[in-house]
């Protein structure tokens, strides 16, 4: 896994640094006031006159001892995780922060999704072809092809301006700080929902098609005839048996979403002012902040694999088929 | 079974969302209009007022930070020496006067007495030089150095005595005192600048000092009760981070924000739609010391050539431009300098759009339709260009606005745009384009020297049009070294004379800038004086009656 990552960050760098531009070029720095002299200057101290040879070996040896560096453009902010300096003032790290967040909305997206998306997609398979089936697939469908952004307003619109039902934007209300600990919860939960939805609609499609492919597939199968012919009951057949092994593939599907777990959406990120991952990449992408790209992009990989691992560990543990290929 | 009539009712829902939504509903609005927000209350103390920004402020060293969300929430905190009035002239902010000596490139501040930090210590000149020393520094990342760099000597004969020499008068250097915040010299002075805590954590010695800033939600400030320039009427000032405009709008409309930059559309289109919003929000409009422009590679045929870009100028209509792209909230322009002050000449009119004019130019310059296929052409080549600008709504809808009048008089020109990196990058530093539509955001200070002066066109460098006249450069000099107010303004009113008839970019138009503010935020100076409505912030008040309930409790 070791020799992978290391492919990978070489990959990712040097096609970061095809992108014309560095942390000078930034629109910011387009004011007659900033001088080349003093931009030179600062591609100098950030390393960035070297070759990027150098300046990969450089990053990868501070990526030997875990240190993923500090920001460009927010004031040498840590990339990973929080650092004290002499006086003891603590500075949280930019991907600390905005991991748990984008964590928690994607995981409870996830939670929503496959609570609403596994029933449809059994219902669709059971009625196939039927009213329900056809009525269900309209709705995914809809909720996919639907642009976030436009539901996103429209939902803020009806449930923030027109009834305050919910917060508009934002993680927590300003006097958060002064709540007790379970309005807190209740105040953060708030403005997830709205977030969460957004989120959710668009992956329902998806996993119920998935579900509904994977049910049909099962139910035509030998086995199900014979569970149907010993006279079993219906929700035996369709729970016991025919979901057990429709559901398998599934773990691929959950595996792979690991990784996407912590990359936020840009568009949802803005919109909610949210500050989650996807933000944080998609600035640091305009802002040419190498250490922050680079940063995101290795714990990526990182989880990427590790999904991976776990994906197959899981699946090895589901299905006896595939951990007897595995001991053989 | 039950699943079913689960759908449906996911699908109802789903439809009456959209329905709602998308309908006038005005369930809420009639709570909103009973509160009369226009009773004038007598100033008074307290309150909180919210605003909204796109971008989060990666620190509050300004020098460092370099971005404008950076500099507009440093400005509350940390003082410069001087500062513009409303009237836009200069006067002392941290300084009571100052001195220029006979030869002008000697210049004395007397601060004023009894200067604190937000932390109590007393503010002296050493906390002055200590910021001139770090920005500098060569260690300090600032790309903001080289003005200060042009001091020779820096001392401090006493505490409340700082004194700058110059080797040649420097006509901008007050200007450079303006934009300098001040640093506490005990606090950062064994701080590395570059990384230190202090830039999430200031001490300052302005109206209002940090209370907390909770990372990518908001920076709260919270009044300083040793502000070296009285007292602040709002307790505290709250900057969210929102950085959709359309959703900082919804925020607006529903009460939870008080102030906010406003796009064309929705000033002009949806608040005159809306006399709900209107009774609880108020308009402003000003005019920034901004414009957009249409630039030409002066080091590429044809544009070499007087005829054609003057030809182009009358070509394109300014007017269509600010009431297509503008909605009409914008100005023609004649200088880079804003209307109405000092610098600029009001004896200067735009070229008016006069095509026929535009194609008795560019037949003078040996262009003719050949081979009549409704493109000019000169030596067997037709005349095409391509026009350059960045990821911009409003400059890519400018740019097709153009690309349509040039094809009236025969010109054919593609558009191309780019993100800002790519542009600046591939096209802009190795000159890489014919034509560009840009804006300029300048400060106050006439002095364009480095936009204009034939010195500045190496690669990187901002005279990237390669725009090379003596006559100019001459006048470039002459006002950097001229530092007598009257005299200086007849400087720059020729060097914008001569720019306007060599017509090395075209002026497009001068946007408004646009904000909304929350009614019950009163205090603010009607008309706006030339500085803008934001001149007297301190002066705000929100009456008791107006402030938010869950506020009262801080």
């Amino acid at each position: 896994m070791i020799p992978l990552l290391v492919g990978i960050s070489l990959i990712s760098f040097f096609i970061m640094h095809l992108a014309p531009g560095d942390i000078t070029t930034s629109e910011a720095s387009f004011n007659p006031k900033a001088s080349e002299e003093s931009r030179q200057k600062l591609r100098e101290l950030y390393s960035l006159d070297k070759p990027i040879i150098v300046q990969y070996g450089l990053w990868l040896k501070r990526m030997a001892t875990l240190d993923f560096g500090t920001s460009f453009a927010s004031h040498q902010r840590p990339v990973f995780w929080q650092s004290k300096d002499k006086d003891g003032n603590l500075t949280l790290g930019m991907i600390q922060e905005a991991l748990p967040i984008t964590l928690l909305i994607n995981v409870l997206s996830l939670i929503f999704i496959i609570a609403i998306a596994l029933p449809l997609g059994v219902i669709s398979a059971l009625k196939q072809n039927q009213l329900a089936d056809r009525s269900i697939t309209l709705f995914v469908f809809i909720g996919f092809a639907i642009p976030g952004f436009w539901l996103a307003l429209m939902l803020m619109y009806w449930m923030g301006v027109q009834n305050a039902w919910l917060p508009i934007s934002g993680l927590q209300s300003i006097e958060h700080e002064n709540m007790g600990w379970l309005t807190q919860i209740l105040d953060t939960l708030k403005h997830l929902v709205l977030p969460v939805f957004i989120s959710a609609i668009t992956g329902l499609a998806g996993i119920s098609l998935f579900a509904r492919n994977g049910m049909l597939e099962v139910l035509n199968q030998d086995y199900i005839t014979t569970a149907r012919s010993k006279g079993l009951s219906e929700n035996r057949v369709v729970y016991g048996h025919a979901l057990r092994n429709a559901l398998l593939p599934l773990i691929t599907i959950l595996g792979l979403a690991i990784p996407g777990l912590i990359g936020g959406s840009v568009i949802t990120e803005s919109i909610f002012a949210i500050p989650g991952m996807g933000k944080l990449f998609y600035d640091a992408v305009l802002m040419r902040d190498f250490p922050v790209i680079m940063g995101i992009l290795t714990i990526g990989a990182a989880l990427t694999l590790v999904g991976n691992l776990f994906a197959d560990i899981a699946y090895a543990w589901a299905d006896p088929r595939v951990r007897r290929g595995v001991v053989k | 079974m039950h699943f079913c009539h689960f759908k449906k009712i996911a699908l109802l829902a789903l439809l009456s969302t959209c329905l709602t939504a998308c309908g006038d509903g005005s369930a809420n609005k009639e709570n909103a209009a009973q509160i009369n927000y226009n009773i004038n209350y007598p100033s008074s103390n307290g309150g909180t007022l919210i605003e909204a920004t796109t971008g989060e402020p990666s620190g509050l060293i300004a020098m460092i930070a370099g971005e404008s969300a950076a500099s507009a929430i440093a400005g509350n905190i940390f003082n410069s020496l001087l500062k513009y009035d409303k009237d836009l002239e200069l006067t002392g902010e941290l300084v009571e006067s100052w001195d220029i000596s006979e030869d002008q490139k000697t210049i004395t501040f007397h601060l004023k007495p009894n200067l604190k930090w937000a932390d109590n210590q007393a503010l002296t000149s050493e906390d002055v030089l200590f910021t001139w020393q770090k920005v500098t520094d060569e260690k300090t990342r600032t790309p903001y150095g080289s003005d200060y760099k042009l001091v020779i000597k820096a001392e401090t004969p006493d505490l409340n005595t700082f004194r700058v020499s110059y080797a040649a008068p420097y006509a901008p250097a007050l200007e450079t005192w303006a934009s300098l915040h001040i640093l506490p010299k005990h606090l950062l002075k064994d701080q590395d600048i570059n990384s230190t805590a202090f830039a999430r954590n200031p001490v300052g010695s302005h109206y209002y000092k940090l209370d907390k800033w909770k990372n990518g939600q908001y920076l709260k400030l919270t009044r300083n009760e040793n502000a070296t320039q009285g007292q602040a009427k709002i307790d505290h000032l709250l900057s969210r981070i929102i950085p959709d405009k359309a959703a900082q709008f919804l925020e607006l409309s529903a009460d939870n924000i008080d102030l906010m930059g406003l796009n064309p559309i929705q000033y002009a289109r949806i608040f005159p739609a809306r006399p709900d919003l209107n009774n609880k929000i108020a308009l402003y409009k000003e005019l920034g010391n901004s414009y957009t422009y249409l630039g030409f590679n002066l080091k590429r045929k044809p544009f070499d050539d007087i005829r054609v870009r003057q030809a182009i100028n009358y070509a394109i209509n300014k007017q269509e431009i600010i009431d297509g792209v503008l909605l009409g909230l914008g100005e023609p322009v004649a200088s880079p300098y804003k209307p109405g002050t000092r610098w600029s000449n009001p004896e200067l009119k735009p070229y008016p759009y006069d095509p026929s004019k535009a194609k008795a130019l560019l037949k003078a310059a040996g262009y003719k339709d050949h081979d009549n296929d409704g493109i000019l052409d000169k030596d067997g080549k037709p005349f095409h260009f391509e026009i350059l600008t960045n990821q911009n709504k409003e400059r890519e809808m400018t740019g097709v606005l153009i690309q349509r009048r040039l094809k009236e008089i025969g010109i054919d020109a593609n558009i191309r745009v780019l993100e800002w990196a790519s542009f600046l990058g591939r096209f802009i530093k190795p000159k890489e384009f014919d034509v560009v539509v840009l804006g300029w955001s300048l400060s106050l200070d006439p002095d364009q020297y480095s936009i204009w002066h034939s010195s500045q066109q190496a690669p990187g460098q901002f005279n990237f049009i390669s725009y090379n006249n003596t006559r100019v450069d001459k006048l470039l000099e002459a006002g950097r070294l001229e530092l007598d107010p009257d005299k200086r303004m007849k400087i720059y009113h020729e060097f914008s004379k001569v720019l306007l008839e060599e017509s090395p970019i075209v002026y497009l138009s001068a946007g408004y800038g646009l904000t909304a503010i929350h009614k019950r935020v009163k205090g603010i100076s009607k008309p706006a004086p030339p500085a803008g409505i934001g001149h007297n912030t301190y002066e705000w008040y929100i009456p008791k009656a107006y402030s938010r309930n869950e506020m009262s409790e801080h």
